[in-house]
């Protein structure tokens, strides 16, 4: 249940030249050709499902990400519109969508699902969609790119997408549509004579693709701001795609990577660029920037009101600590902060202890399921299942951080607030979660517990 | 054949959540109505063209956006539905409009004479974009004029203001010459904000008006700033300050469609009448006339 993994990753051009017109010039053919090749090996991988983080779709509020389980409709280029209409008809994963909505929200980004009939699905996601995929074997699932976010929220948005391949166990392929150098001709052109727009543009790509090529993808990651300065028109802020490609390849540097094809269209710098996780023997490199799990705003322009309100509901409970940090400490952000002086988990030898882990998320404190009681202490309907859900994530999380995974539990001392109400919710989910590994168990029943929830779990886990 | 005359330039900015607020039944069912300061401000135009007799309306919108030049719906009629891709929970509009195909093709040929990049579009799956749905029905919801849609040329984005006003300074003198040598009478419009910076998170209504100012006072001074030159009759300053403005105010003029506007115009030296300012998830709305019919031309 935690082996879901990143099967393939690829760079893909955005332009609808590749699907339109690939005769026209020998380097768009060229293009259409590795695109063919690309999604073969998607075939072959064995994947189901398809995440694309389209640069081509621009959204303000956050991330948005497409949940119409069949978006239909004919894409017409804003500039090439003379080479003609592209019908679609995709087919989207929405459960996927909406989880990875509620995860990128429980890590404290803006995410909104999208499902309106007739939504204009970008052209760089219906190129790489209509060519990777092109009989919708495979569920897809396609992101907008945030105008204003920068590093960290890129990064966070796509930590949140990776663990939840991992976590549900999916096989999937993690693609950027976007141009490498953007600076198009002004003018119009006779396709004959398309070509990268400029040597310095040219060099630069050959070089961001050398590095592609050895795997250093998070090298790319590092140079992206650099790369935005040199060849990029201000379309957008930043060169966000490699922040984010990077991040659901663990921010790796040795990954086996394969340049597919290189063209210009338009002017354009244009690639299909193949990442496959094996290692190639490069060797790993640190990550540079501080290794963020939870986004907590990067930007001063924030409307914090809705933050702060999130906060006032749990200021009337216990105060929040720092973890401890003692020999052996493992301590998270991606874990709620403790509600006293202890740390999330301490190691020895082999093995590793948990403190009690609830369904308090981490960053903003708000308990999936809903609170059993209110701050005057009436009860309040809640979830059971949400709950021990949330609290089956927590650990996942705070085993990760110490290299260990959910697959490795060992023994759970579960404490429920109310046996009657709650064993049986509880139980389900522990038997599609936990249960199918297999760890010893002791569920009691008790008063209360320090914060307003219904379930903590103590865990041991092996290294 | 009469010479044809430009009656009446505005600034027409295109927040889809003024059309959210008046078209509840297509919407989201939270819709309490917001922004009415600048769907009053809209009103005001509308009264004071009442009587103003026109053949065309003539759109530059920022969210058609073209990088090879600009180009020009082609083709008599569209009709679709526009979903806003930014806000899809605001924006869902069946739309039916008409295009005076022949002004579109002299503003185009006197253009490309000019040495303009320029580009006829007549595909007709093409969807029309937000920004022109939105003005387009603010300023006219009855649809019963037909309209010349011209795309945004990125050229600031490429190269930098000062060469984008140059570009539309001179779109701007061969979309004035075409419409004097048509003989109609035409309405031009600018599509865009003043300042332009977004708020990154929404509360939970919408339009809820007790979260809604600008951005940042920064951002204030200059809107008001360009307001006083328009309602003092100094668009100079407002083409000499552009670059700045732009920059300082990430203002949507980056576009190119203000500044065209005001070339059309022949960069007016008369006040304009101000009809509305607010802001929208914190970016800066102005309503705005030049009465050309007031100030008749030689
Ligand atoms: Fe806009």
């Amino acid at each position: 249940m935690t082996n879901g993994e990143i099967v393939e990753s690829f760079v893909v051009p955005v332009h609808p030249h590749t699907v339109l017109a690939p005769e026209q010039n020998e380097g768009w053919g060229r293009l259409r050709k590795a695109y063919d090749d690309a999604a073969k090996i998607i075939q072959d991988s064995g994947a189901d499902l398809l995440i694309i983080y389209s640069t081509t779709w621009p959204s303000i509020i956050g991330h948005q990400i497409i949940s119409d389980p069949n978006p239909e409709w004919v894409m017409v280029d804003h500039d090439f519109h003379e080479l003609g209409s592209i019908h679609y008809s995709f087919k989207i994963d929405v459960e996927f969508a909406e989880q990875w909505n509620a995860e990128n929200k429980s890590r404290g980004l803006q995410s909104r699902c999208v499902n309106y009939h007739g939504f204009p699905i970008d052209v760089g996601s219906v190129v790489a969609l209509t060519l990777l995929n092109p009989e919708n074997k495979i569920p897809a699932i396609i992101v907008s790119s945030n105008v204003y976010a920068d590093r960290s929220e890129t990064t966070v948005l796509a930590k949140a997408c990776r663990d939840l391949v991992k976590r549900t166990g999916r096989k999937a392929v993690a693609i950027t549509a976007m141009s490498l150098s953007n600076r198009m001709f002004t003018e119009h052109i006779d396709p004959k004579d398309d070509r990268i727009h400029s040597l310095k543009d040219d060099e630069w790509n050959q070089k961001i693709l050398e590095f592609l090529s050895e795997g250093r993808l998070e090298d790319v990651g590092q140079l992206s701001r650099t790369i935005q300065r040199q060849i990029r028109v201000q379309k957008v802020v930043n060169f966000k795609p490699m922040w984010w490609l990077s991040a659901m390849n663990d921010n790796r540097n040795n990954l086996t990577g394969n340049v597919l094809a290189y063209e210009g269209i338009h002017g354009a710098g244009c690639a299909v660029v193949n990442l496959n996780p094996t290692p190639s023997g490069f060797g790993d490199k640190e990550y540079d920037e501080d290794d963020v799990e939870i986004f907590a705003g990067e930007r001063g322009v924030l409307d914090s009101n809705t933050q702060q309100e999130s906060k006032i509901e749990t200021d009337d409970g216990p105060a929040l600590w720092e973890p401890t940090k003692a020999e052996g400490s493992v301590n998270t952000d991606a874990a709620p902060k403790p509600v006293g002086a202890y740390p999330h988990a301490r190691r020895v030898g082999d093995l590793i202890y948990l403190s009690g882990v609830g369904p308090r998320q981490p960053g903003t404190n708000e308990i999936p399921g809903g609170p059993i009681h209110d701050n005057s202490g009436k009860p309040l309907n809640y979830d059971i299942k949400e709950q021990t859900h949330a609290v089956v994530n927590n650990i996942a999380r705070i085993l990760e951080e110490a290299g260990s995974s959910l697959d490795k539990v060992l023994d759970v001392t579960s404490f429920l607030v109310d046996m009657d109400r709650d064993f049986q919710g509880y139980n389900e989910v522990w038997a599609e979660t936990l249960g199918k590994v297999g760890p010893t168990r002791t569920t009691l029943a008790i008063r209360a517990l320090p914060t307003p929830i219904a379930v903590e779990m103590k865990v041991i886990a092996s290294i | 054949m009469a010479q044809g005359e430009i009656v009446a330039g505005c600034l027409a900015p295109h927040p889809p959540h003024l059309v959210y607020a008046e078209n509840p039944e297509q919407n989201e069912p939270v819709a309490e109505g917001g922004w009415e300061q600048l769907r009053w401000g809209y009103e005001r135009l509308r009264d004071s063209l009442k009587g103003i007799e026109y053949d065309a309306i003539v759109i530059l919108s920022p969210h058609w956006q073209t990088y090879v030049g600009t180009h020009f719906l082609g083709l008599e009629n569209f009709q679709s539905l526009s979903v806003d891709p930014i806000f899809p929970n605001l924006f869902r509009y069946h739309y039916d409009m008409n295009v005076d195909v022949e002004l579109a093709q002299q503003i185009h040929d006197k253009a490309d004479k000019a040495g303009l990049t320029v580009k006829m579009m007549t595909n007709p799956d093409f969807r029309v974009d937000y920004g022109t749905i939105t003005t387009g029905h603010m300023f006219r919801p009855q649809w019963d004029k037909p309209l010349v849609v011209i795309s945004s040329n990125r050229s600031s984005a490429y190269y930098s203001v000062e060469v984008m006003q140059e570009m539309m300074i001179e779109l701007g003198k061969a979309t004035r010459e075409a419409i004097l040598e048509s003989g109609k009478k035409v309405v031009v419009l600018a599509s865009n904000s003043l300042s332009h910076r977004h708020f990154t998170t929404e509360s939970d209504i919408p339009e809820d008006m007790s979260k809604e100012h600008i951005t940042s006072h920064a951002m204030h001074l200059w809107d008001m700033r360009i307001i006083d030159y328009m309602k003092s009759g100094q668009c100079q300053r407002i083409i000499d300050e552009m670059p700045e403005f732009t920059e300082q105010a990430i203002a949507e003029t980056d576009g190119g469609a203000f500044t065209w506007l005001l070339s059309t115009l022949e960069v007016p030296n008369y006040p304009a009448i101000l009809h509305g300012y607010g802001t929208i998830i914190g970016t800066g709305n102005a309503i705005v006339e030049w009465p050309v019919y007031k100030h008749k031309e030689a």
